[in-house]
């Protein structure tokens, strides 16, 4: 306001008496309407492709929709959920699911912050090692997981050659595919390599908002740089820790892409010979695309969305009262 | 206090070579898989079968790059030109539309301002990709499926867009300059035109790139719409070139080492912004 004060009084503020009726109304329309017309593609578009599917896709779990044979298509009530229950590969997928999200979260929150912490120092070339450690984020997922199933290879896999040198699998070479655990393990590892760096950036940036002084009044007490970590900076930092073990949570228990591409034939969509590493956002996509059953596809999708509710309030719980009793 | 360091908060002391080395490891980590792949890319089929594996590039780069370019079912060239555009447009509408929202919420008053603020940070935990099922029936009904436009629409906005550009907008224009802008009969497209646009430039950068990243890697919904068709992204491509029988490694590396090297550019070049919006992104939600 005071800019325009000291101005001298300029032509454009008293518009020509002709058309002080237009203007009038143009700037009530400005003032009254423009702000929704601003707001409105977001909310518009958002609304379409984003909250009405969601929507809808809970009318489509009740119904019997097959892109095969929409003669077949009608309500079914609960039927979907009922044949969700008994269903082996959904049981199946559930806890692979489970099995690389654990196996993926806990190392890689835990990993990031310890990067983080190191990264919180006087350093030369700060830039530079943030940057570096960036370099998985932004590569697709679909690219590293080809190297990745290189490295994981039965023969000549650069893992078992690892594994050789100190002395494992010299008669038969391990086939990383085969088994739960092993499959479950180098998903994981992919999984881990892309998220680290992204997560030691949050709570690196969580760190460097912390006020001094709260590590200087903990000095008198003679907390090594250990103990400081963990008795200072992880409880300062709590509310990004479970920002993150939501988004961790809400990522890894819809993976999709590290499956896919593990599998010697990605397109099938089938994780492994023996659906030991499918996932249940793979088997959405099979069930849905492959076996054209898009009903059965979207109460998947509800129970998903469930699971993902449960789990992100439990882990919730978790993380606060794990960091409320440091 | 016979200690002395611990005197510091962590930001005040010096990194010890520990440090390094550790950071060292980490980036190696890091770059390795990235190293490889163009190792791949480079080598014969011999050497990808060496035991131990080799780690320095070979001479067949081009020979590969050629092999990838020319099989004709995979359509690798069209699929980077689409990844360019299906990127590209989703980065612009969202610079676009998100920055007009964003100012709308922080400068200008209108009734239900903050009810619809909550409303966009509340979306921003919608996990939309548990809607594809729903999103497939509604691209069908408007005729849209197997097209670019089916993989382009659902990205078009973001909430994290509008919610960043708010934030940053709110901060960075002093409110007199808008209203004096006003008072000299500026119409609200032109401030925004004017004057919004101009200060926002660094965060531009920052969303913007966020945006074409993430649009480029994306998969599972490209995946769905142009799977079988001759016009796909490059990672409906990439997994097209690694499916079947028999998979021939130096190719399909050749291909994923193409497909990255646009990020790895990007990276070169805006890894500063990427960096700072990552991390104000963190402390702002």
């Amino acid at each position: 306001m005071s800019l325009t004060e000291l101005r001298p009084a300029s032509h454009r503020q008293v518009p020509p008496p002709k058309n002080v009726k237009t203007r009038s109304w143009l700037y009530r329309f400005d003032n009254k309407t423009v702000p929704y017309v601003f707001i409105s593609p977001f909310f518009i578009l958002f609304g379409i492709f984003g909250v009405f599917p969601l929507i809808f896709n809970g009318i489509v779990a009740v119904r019997n929709w097959q892109l095969d044979d929409p003669a077949a298509n009608g309500w079914v009530g609960l039927d979907n959920f009922q044949r969700l229950l008994t269903d082996e590969d959904f049981w199946n997928a559930l806890g692979n699911t489970f099995g690389i999200f654990i196996l993926s979260t806990v190392p890689q929150l835990l990993i990031a912050l310890i990067i983080a912490n190191l990264l919180n120092r006087r350093l030369r070339g700060n830039t530079f090692w943030r940057i570096g450690i960036l370099l998985p984020y932004l590569t697709p997922v679909v690219a590293s997981t080809l190297v990745f199933a290189i490295f994981f290879a039965r023969d000549n896999g650069m893992a078992n050659w690892f594994l050789s040198l100190v002395g494992f699998g010299h008669e038969t070479p391990l086939d990383w595919r085969a088994q739960k655990w092993s499959a479950w393990l180098a998903i994981a590892t992919m999984v881990n390599w892309k998220w680290i760096g992204y997560n030691a950036l949050l709570y690196l940036s969580a760190m460097q908002a912390i006020p001094k002084d709260v590590y200087e009044a903990a000095a008198v007490d003679g907390a090594g740089p250990w103990r400081q970590l963990w008795r200072i900076t992880v409880p300062m930092i709590q509310p990004v820790v479970v920002f993150t073990v939501i988004l961790s949570t809400i990522g890894g228990l819809q993976l999709f892409n590290e499956p896919m591409m593990f599998d010697e034939n990605p397109q099938s969509a089938s994780g492994g010979s023996d659906h030991q590493f499918q996932t249940i956002a793979q088997l959405i996509y099979k069930v849905g695309w492959k076996d054209l059953d898009l009903g059965y596809a979207a109460s998947m999708s509800w129970a998903l969305f469930l699971i993902i509710l449960i789990v992100a309030g439990i882990n919730t719980l978790l993380t606060r009262r794990i960091g409320g009793e440091r | 206090m016979t200690k002395t360091y611990v005197n510091r908060a962590p930001q005040d002391t010096r990194g010890s070579w520990l440090t390094y080395v550790g950071l060292g490891l980490v980036l190696l980590f890091s770059a390795f898989p990235v190293y490889w792949m163009f190792v791949i890319s480079t080598s014969t089929d011999e050497a990808v079968a060496q035991m131990p594996p080799s780690v320095i590039p070979g001479g067949e780069f081009w020979t590969n790059v050629h092999e990838v370019f020319t099989l004709n079912e995979v359509f690798f060239a069209a699929s980077l030109i689409n990844s360019v555009i299906v990127s590209g447009v989703i980065t612009l509408s969202t610079l676009f539309f998100c920055s007009l929202a964003g100012f709308a919420f922080a400068k200008l008053r209108f009734r239900g301002r903050n009810a619809l603020l909550v409303v966009v940070v509340l979306t921003l935990t919608v996990p939309s990709q548990l809607g594809i099922v729903a999103l497939y029936i509604v691209m069908d009904k408007v005729g849209w499926n197997q097209t670019l436009l089916a993989v382009i629409a659902p990205s078009l906005v973001s909430a994290f867009g509008v919610f960043y550009m708010r934030q940053f907008i709110a901060h960075a224009v002093p409110d007199e300059l808008v209203e004096s802008a006003r008072i000299d009969g500026a119409l609200n497209m032109r401030v925004y035109w004017n004057i919004i646009l101009p200060a926002i430039r660094p965060a531009l950068a920052v969303l913007g790139l966020l945006t074409f990243v993430m649009a480029w890697n994306d998969f599972q919904w490209p995946l769905i719409q142009l799977n079988g068709t001759d016009f796909p992204t490059s990672m409906v491509a990439l997994s097209d070139l690694a499916s079947g029988n028999y998979v021939i490694y130096r190719r399909v590396l050749a291909g994923a080492f193409l497909a990255t090297v646009p990020l790895i550019v990007l990276l070169l070049i805006g890894g500063r912004q990427i960096v700072r919006g990552i991390m104000e992104g963190a402390v702002k939600s």
